[in-house]
């Protein structure tokens, strides 16, 4: 995969035959759910989840007993059997979670249909449930001396002493690198939240709903890890969200229009342990995306100009931005150029991005919430609904073990 | 540079069968990393099979120069997200030794404003009060 990336050029010699897919075009997300995403939800994460997952099975037109299977990604702090229990799903015969924290934001999605495709399962049900703001703040240095006299891990063991204790920080290192080495301004990295903002402006739902943001307003907020501003990171989020795979099949039978997988992709390459990517060759790209975006375009047998709205899994404005790149949406090196403004990424643009406000603006569900945002753009219903949708993108996070999928009418 | 705020313990290394060379070499002020006989090449972080030609037994522990340049960095200014046990700010860079690896440390007796990327550092160490030994980067003459 290194490899590939270096030399920009994608093999498809090595890969299995499009045809062979299971999962493209017969598996589809049929439901959609969530809770109210607060600053303070005065619930256990049980709880918000267990209303999450009825919602999503309500959308689809199930019964909770129908769902046999569940998924996740690592870092979640909800204990399954309890959720089995609070549910009573009966039928639970598929359990997955995967590793890579928020680069499996879709890998979840992946191993779901690659549940169903294969008959482990009838109906997966991906889940996550946080009390980020009021509660557990993952990435927080101040928990790290409360509960961590030792780094958890070998690796960890390298960077955690050095006061290295957050991802803002870990992806400020490739992030200023890769600013240096294409001379991106942090004006450039502006745009990218302003322009998500204005999105969250149209969607009640989002955290930042009612509270608009201009470029200058951007440029005085405060440095939280240099390159990053406050504005630049993820919102903290109280609140769950669900979703609910199933086959094309049997998605005939249920109530919403069915956002059909027409790919799916996951990419652990070498020389990675969260986000140090540090040891490769050239740390100012991502072959994480790269490599998910090119394997999602053969899949799908399509091209980054014919993806009509993405979300892109941005924890940190430089996630969001350097994402256009390795997905083909804009040159390497030119993301800063492309974003600046803000057109290309707004609603007429080039490519719509992270529509209903991303994870800086709408809520940091650990990327669930791109998920729902981008089957809302499949089905018609977004708050800022591009015309015409027939291929929405949603990627993992950057940096790690990433992911992606297209969803199509 | 870093300053410690007295009384807040730092937290200590992971410690296994595979790091443990480079640990016990840090505590002697020696900055050592993994090196393959069979490839030529030094390996960081250490692990147990080089990952090159996939041997368990060829890899020695080898004492690197300490020399290298910034190659990058971020520079924790808030409380929110930094580590209560340091005075903000503090800088976490990322050195590109002279064997070719690049390693994650911290800055010592460099200024802010003269963190920046190219500059030339070598290793030093420091054994704490509460009894580590901790590397950390400072400048040298190109």
């Amino acid at each position: 995969m290194l490899q590939e990336y270096m030399d920009r050029k994608y093999r498809t010699d090595n890969k299995p035959s499009v045809e062979a897919n299971l999962i493209k075009n017969n598996v589809a997300i049929v439901g959609i759910g969530q809770t109210q995403y607060t600053k303070n939800s005065g619930r256990d994460e049980l709880d918000l989840a267990c209303e999450a997952i009825q919602n999503a099975v309500d959308d689809a037109g199930l019964k909770m007993s129908d769902i046999d299977g569940f998924d996740t990604f690592i870092l979640d702090r909800l204990s399954l059997p309890m959720l089995i229990n609070s549910l009573g799903t009966p039928n639970v015969r598929f359990s997955c979670e995967v590793s890579g924290g928020g680069g499996a934001g879709c890998a979840v999605a992946v191993h779901a249909a690659a549940a169903v495709a294969t008959g482990q399962a009838d109906y997966v049900c991906c889940y996550r449930s946080l009390n980020e703001a009021s509660g557990h703040r993952y990435g927080r240095g101040d928990d790290f001396i409360e509960y961590m006299p030792v780094a958890l891990t070998p690796n960890y063991g390298y960077i955690w002493p050095l006061g290295f204790v957050t991802p803002l920080g870990w992806a400020g290192v490739w992030g200023r690198r890769w600013m240096h080495e294409f001379n991106i301004t942090r004006e450039q990295l502006g745009w990218w939240p302003v322009v998500l903002r204005e999105y969250a402006q149209n969607n009640p739902e989002a955290t930042y709903f009612g509270r608009p943001m201009t470029h200058e307003d951007y440029m005085e907020s405060p440095m939280i890890v240099d390159p990053l501003k406050l504005h630049d990171c993820c919102v903290n989020t109280d609140g769950a969200a669900a979703y609910i795979i199933t086959t094309v099949e049997r998605a005939k039978d249920l109530k919403q229009t069915p956002a059909i997988i027409a790919a799916s992709a996951q990419c652990c390459p070498i020389e990675q342990e969260i986000q140090t990517i540090y040891q490769r060759p050239s740390i100012s790209g991502l072959v994480e995306t790269w490599y998910v975006g090119q394997e999602l375009y053969r899949v799908a047998e399509c091209g980054p100009d014919d993806i009509d709205v993405a979300q892109l899994y941005d924890p940190y404005s430089i996630g969001g931005i350097i994402q256009l790149e390795e997905l083909g949406f804009c040159e390497r090196g030119e993301g800063g150029k492309f974003v600046e403004g803000g057109d290309n990424i707004r609603i007429d643009g080039k490519i719509p991005c992270n529509t209903a406000g991303g994870l800086l603006s709408e809520a940091y569900l650990h990327g669930w919430n791109l998920v729902i945002e981008g089957v809302r753009q499949i089905r018609g219903t977004s708050y800022n609904q591009v015309k015409d949708v027939e291929l929405s993108m949603v990627t993992g996070g950057p940096g790690v073990a990433s992911s992606g999928i297209i969803l199509r009418r | 540079m870093v300053k410690l705020i007295e009384g807040i313990p730092i937290m200590r290394p992971y410690i296994d069968l595979d790091n443990q060379g480079y640990w016990d070499a840090v505590k002697n002020h020696k900055l050592v990393l993994q090196y393959c006989t069979k490839c030529n090449r030094f390996i960081h972080p250490p692990r147990p099979m080089c990952p090159t030609c996939r041997s368990q037994d060829t890899m020695e522990w080898k004492e690197s120069s300490g020399k290298g340049i910034l190659y990058s960095y971020v520079m924790f200014t808030s409380p929110k997200m930094a580590y209560p046990a340091y005075e903000l700010p503090y800088a976490v860079v990322l050195v590109e030794l002279e064997e070719g690896v690049r390693i994650v440390t911290n800055t010592h007796e460099i200024e802010p404003d003269e963190v920046q990327i190219g500059l030339p550092v070598e290793v030093m160490f420091e054994d704490l009060p509460d009894g580590q030994t901790v590397y950390r980067f400072k400048k040298r003459e190109a």
